[in-house]
């Protein structure tokens, strides 16, 4: 059953990139006549099938997951991270079914595919459940985070769009300039996944012994190259690659040596599809987003957010207070990653206020929501793999 | 303070922008776009009236968004710098904090620690920030809470002709038969649910007011959780303290006033095995090594029986027996016991043997409760020994002198005094682990270790958090108030006679395309045509201008 779970994520997997180039055949069609707005609709609806039955699949590998293990699948990163990702799509989904907005799935989908992606590249092992964890207060909290996450991840999606339509590309801008930092952040999650999975492939180890920051001698195992060694590092074995770079030791060597092979591989794999398209990517997605009213994209991202705002509230501040009132007898305790949860709800509540007081609506609000998704992916990935404390296991 | 009587005959307080009644402008320079501002349905606001004395100026300072949303924003930031690094309370207690930073971070620790972040959220100024929200919320609701209810409420069927005009959905179509078009719109509304009014053959439907609530509902929610944290500084609302308690040992529970008592039977630490539990954790458990399943504390709670006198030991009562585990903690009366430490294999008795140096001729074996031991042990036959000190948790201080770095039998160490038919008089020996000293010469006796047990203690904290039910209250009112301000729409549609003609005007306080939809399901079959939006016209006559610009 253990593998019929994983099959199904896999499964999941290929019919959500498989929906994708549907959404991008709904949109590709020119407005005006009849015929042709049928034929929209059939491939959107075509799109929109295969996306509900990769739902579904992913559904099955949860559910499978949960049987297996006994608890809730949602203990640790990958675990957490695959969810998010269902909670992602069952999100663009509810709001396909409200605006009918084919582009939506042209930009949500390839998110979630990421993310679904990302969290594979962590252990995969099913794992019992430590005390802290043994409560049913796992599958509530838990949950209802992803979920609001989710649906505030959408925004973004949202955003993005308004942002590639409302900027005008025939000049170089601030506005050009930051969504390409949008674009190349994606195209370096890419090249984690295409990075940390050929290397896993060949099965890629090299282990260093380095002076640890308490001044003991420790030993590091790679999976990837070591560009960055640590701190006085010497190879174990002959033959082993040597660092160019090494760090001191209170920076994690390993940690930012995956970082560092990101960005870099990233910044390759940008610039070579700045080539192909020889224009910038906001640029070359331009032409997808004709279709769509500013107004629209706008509102199904502040939509969005008023939808997922509660539903973040009570699964990550309502619900992780009176677990962690049980679990570590007070309510608030100043970890990282409760300070995070606040720093997500504060802005979003900064967000609501700026655009119901302020009227800040269209690109100023688009910005917002880009923003936001990027503290919800700081808290994913930054707090658990580098700030780490209560929350630790969750890596 | 004049009041403004406006032309339909309504008071309205002084400060009104569009007249509560029949929205007709009654301040023009505040009225000048050319849709327009219903965010408060141009209510007489008190921070947009009064600016005149410091009391207007501080009320005018906090009732804007615009600073809210700065205290939000540095907040936001401030909360971020309190997670470079750990706070203070995380860091293990190996060296003073000042050592522990800039060891562990370098100069960057040091700055750290020299600008007091090690304890942010407990810094005054962070507490000064979240008390400005805590003013901010309230003076922004009062400011503008009270005034929209006032305009909500007093606002009247027929509005203003300008009033209509200046809504964001708004036209005018000509029309046959108005009483028909009027029917048939009215069913519609209906279904829709809408409320319906009716004055002077106009209609006003309205839906979801209560929505507009919902931001004073969760800012009200909102205060009374930062006055639970308030009511906190309030001596005896919040205990946290701990019970170290052995296996076997009864303890009076601290912050009880005396009146409980714990017994701690039994404590567990379990680990999962890869043989016996679900095989599908067996890779993980490989991979971990070792993966903890369960903590326990088998306790059982007793009450200190009313006629027990003081100074007499406590007569108990038992209350009840617990298994108290991380999730499940055991509560009474209040307070609440957490499973959160442990020790394994404390040193609880050690043993000796009294034997003659030369012969090896064993003279009886005494245990030494490491906890509580006795100041003599007969041995019979004339044989005994005597306690003269006891160091539970041995070293030798500065000056060279036997001590004990705490109560706990970490490494036990004596010093026996020895007595014998031969050597009645007493012969001294120090004994700890390991050593066996003979201060005063050559022994013929001496005590040879012979055993020890080991005991498991548990670390429970001890929890009384009388502030705990403001918290939910002031959570869940937040929680109502955000869920009615979110998901619920404030709708209006206005219908209005004028001549031949029928005037269409809507509003919502958010979700247009919602609002357009259903407006356009309603109006189906009525003869009346849809309200266009004014401010896409007005956004797409600027966009052809700028196009018309560029060419």
């Amino acid at each position: 059953m253990a593998s019929l779970s994983s099959n199904l994520l896999l499964i999941a997997f290929i019919l959500y990139l498989v929906a994708i180039p549907f959404f991008g055949g709904a949109i590709r069609q020119k407005k005006g006549l009849d015929e042709e707005k049928k034929s929209f609709d059939k491939w959107a609806k075509i799109g929109i099938v295969i996306t509900i039955i990769g739902f579904i699949a992913q559904l099955g590998f949860f559910i499978t997951r949960w049987i297996v293990a006994g608890h809730a699948p949602l203990s640790n990163l990958f675990e957490y991270t695959t969810f998010f990702g269902m909670c992602l799509v069952a999100s663009f989904i509810l709001i396909y079914f409200i605006y009918k907005t084919s582009i939506l799935g042209m930009f949500v989908l390839p998110i979630a595919l990421l993310i679904i992606a990302y969290a594979s590249m962590f252990p995969r092992e099913i794992s019992p459940l430590i005390p802290a964890l043994q409560s049913h207060w796992l599958q509530i909290h838990v949950s209802t985070v992803a979920l609001g996450e989710a649906i505030l991840a959408v925004s973004f999606g949202a955003a993005l769009i308004y942002l590639v339509k409302a900027i005008d590309h025939t000049k170089r801008s601030k506005s050009t300039f930051w969504l390409e930092v949008i674009m190349y952040s994606i195209v370096s999650v890419v090249a984690f996944i295409a990075v940390t999975s050929t290397f896993a492939i060949t099965d890629y180890k090299a282990s260093y012994s380095y002076i640890d920051k308490n001044g003991y001698e420790a030993e590091m195992d790679y999976t990837i190259p070591a560009v960055i060694g640590p701190n006085e590092w010497k190879v174990i074995e002959d033959g082993t690659f040597e660092p160019w770079v090494q760090v001191p030791g209170i920076i994690n060597a390993k940690k930012l040596n995956t970082v560092v092979w990101s960005l870099v591989v990233g910044l390759g794999l940008y610039f070579l599809i700045r080539l192909i398209l020889r224009k910038r990517i906001g640029a070359a997605l331009q032409p997808l987003t004709k279709n769509i009213k500013l107004d629209l994209v706008d509102e199904i991202s502040y939509r969005s957010v008023l939808i997922g705002f509660p539903v973040f509230t009570l699964g990550g501040l309502v619900f992780a207070m009176i677990w962690a009132q049980i679990a570590w007898t007070r309510f608030w305790g100043w970890d990282p990653k409760e300070v995070w949860a606040l720093i997500t709800w504060l802005f979003y509540a900064a967000f609501l206020h700026l655009r119901l007081a302020k009227g800040w609506h269209g690109e100023k609000s688009a910005w917002l929501a880009v923003i936001g998704f990027a503290i919800i992916m700081f808290n994913l990935i930054a707090v658990n793999l580098v700030i780490a404390g209560l929350h630790s296991y969750a890596g | 303070m004049k009041e403004v009587k406006c032309e339909c005959g309504h008071v309205n307080p002084h400060g009104t922008v569009l007249c509560e009644s029949c929205g007709l402008t009654l301040i023009e320079e505040k009225a000048q776009g050319k849709l327009h501002d219903m965010r408060y349905e141009g209510s007489a606001r008190r921070s947009q009236t009064y600016n005149k004395t410091i009391v207007d100026k501080i009320w005018n300072f906090f009732s804007s968004v615009k600073v809210g949303v700065w205290l939000i924003v540095i907040t936001l930031v401030a909360s971020a710098l309190g997670t470079i690094f750990p706070q203070e309370m995380y860091i293990p207690t190996i060296m003073t904090a000042a050592e522990y930073y800039e060891d562990q971070y370098g100069w960057l620790g040091k700055l750290y620690y020299d600008l007091g972040f090690h304890n942010l959220y407990s810094s005054w100024w962070y507490l000064v920030l979240i008390a400005s929200i805590g003013v901010s919320l309230v003076i922004c609701s009062i400011d503008r809470a009270i005034p929209l209810y006032r305009a909500l409420n007093k606002q009247r069927v027929t509005r203003h002709e300008s009033f209509l005009k200046r809504q964001r959905l708004f036209t005018t179509s000509a029309s046959e038969n108005i009483d028909a078009s009027f029917e048939k719109a009215k069913e519609n509304l209906a279904m829709k649910r809408y409320k319906i009014r009716e004055e002077d053959g106009n209609i006003l439907a309205e839906k979801g007011r209560f929505s507009r609530w919902g931001p004073y509902v969760n800012h009200c929610g909102l205060i009374i959780f930062l006055l639970g944290g308030i009511l906190r500084f309030v001596p005896g609302m919040y205990i946290d303290d701990m019970l170290w308690i052995r296996e076997g040992e009864t303890k009076v529970i601290p912050e009880t006033n005396g009146e409980y008592y714990l017994e701690n039977k039994e404590f567990t630490l379990e680990v999962y095995d890869k043989d016996k539990d679900n095989e599908a954790f067996s890779e993980a458990i490989e991979n971990a090594g070792m993966v903890p399943k369960n903590f326990q504390s088998d306790v059982i709670l007793y009450k200190k029986a009313d006629d027990s006198l003081p100074g007499e030991e406590a007569k108990l009562e038992q209350i009840k027996e617990f298994n108290i585990r991380v999730n499940e903690p055991l509560k009474f009366d209040g307070y609440a016991l957490y499973q959160t430490e442990y020790r394994l294999g404390e040193l609880s008795t050690m043993s000796f043997t009294m034997m003659n140096k030369k012969s090896k001729e064993e003279f009886g074996e005494l245990t030494i409760e490491l906890n509580d031991p006795q100041t003599k042990y007969d041995l019979g036959d004339g044989y005994s020994v005597e306690v003269m000190s006891y160091f539970p948790d041995f070293e030798f201080n500065e000056s060279g002198e036997p001590t004990t770095k705490s109560r706990i039998p970490n490494n036990p160490a004596f010093v026996f005094k020895m007595f014998s038919p031969e050597k009645p008089e007493g012969e001294i020996s120090f004994v700890a682990i390991q050593q066996n000293l003979e201060p005063f010469g050559d022994n013929e006796y001496q005590l040879r270790f012979s055993g020890i047990e080991t005991n498991d203690v548990t670390g429970l904290t001890v929890r009384k958090d009388l502030t705990l039910w403001l918290f939910a209250l002031g959570g869940f009112i937040f929680m109502i108030g955000v869920a009615q301000g979110s998901y619920w729409n404030h709708r209006r549609i206005w219908l209005r006679r004028k001549d031949d003609e029928i005037w269409v005007a809507a509003h919502t306080n958010k979700n247009w395309h919602g609002l357009k939809r259903e407006i356009s399901t309603i109006l189906e079959g009525t003869g009346i045509e849809e309200p266009l939006d004014q401010l896409q016209e007005n956004e797409n006559q600027d966009s052809e201008k700028k196009n018309s610009n560029h060419e």
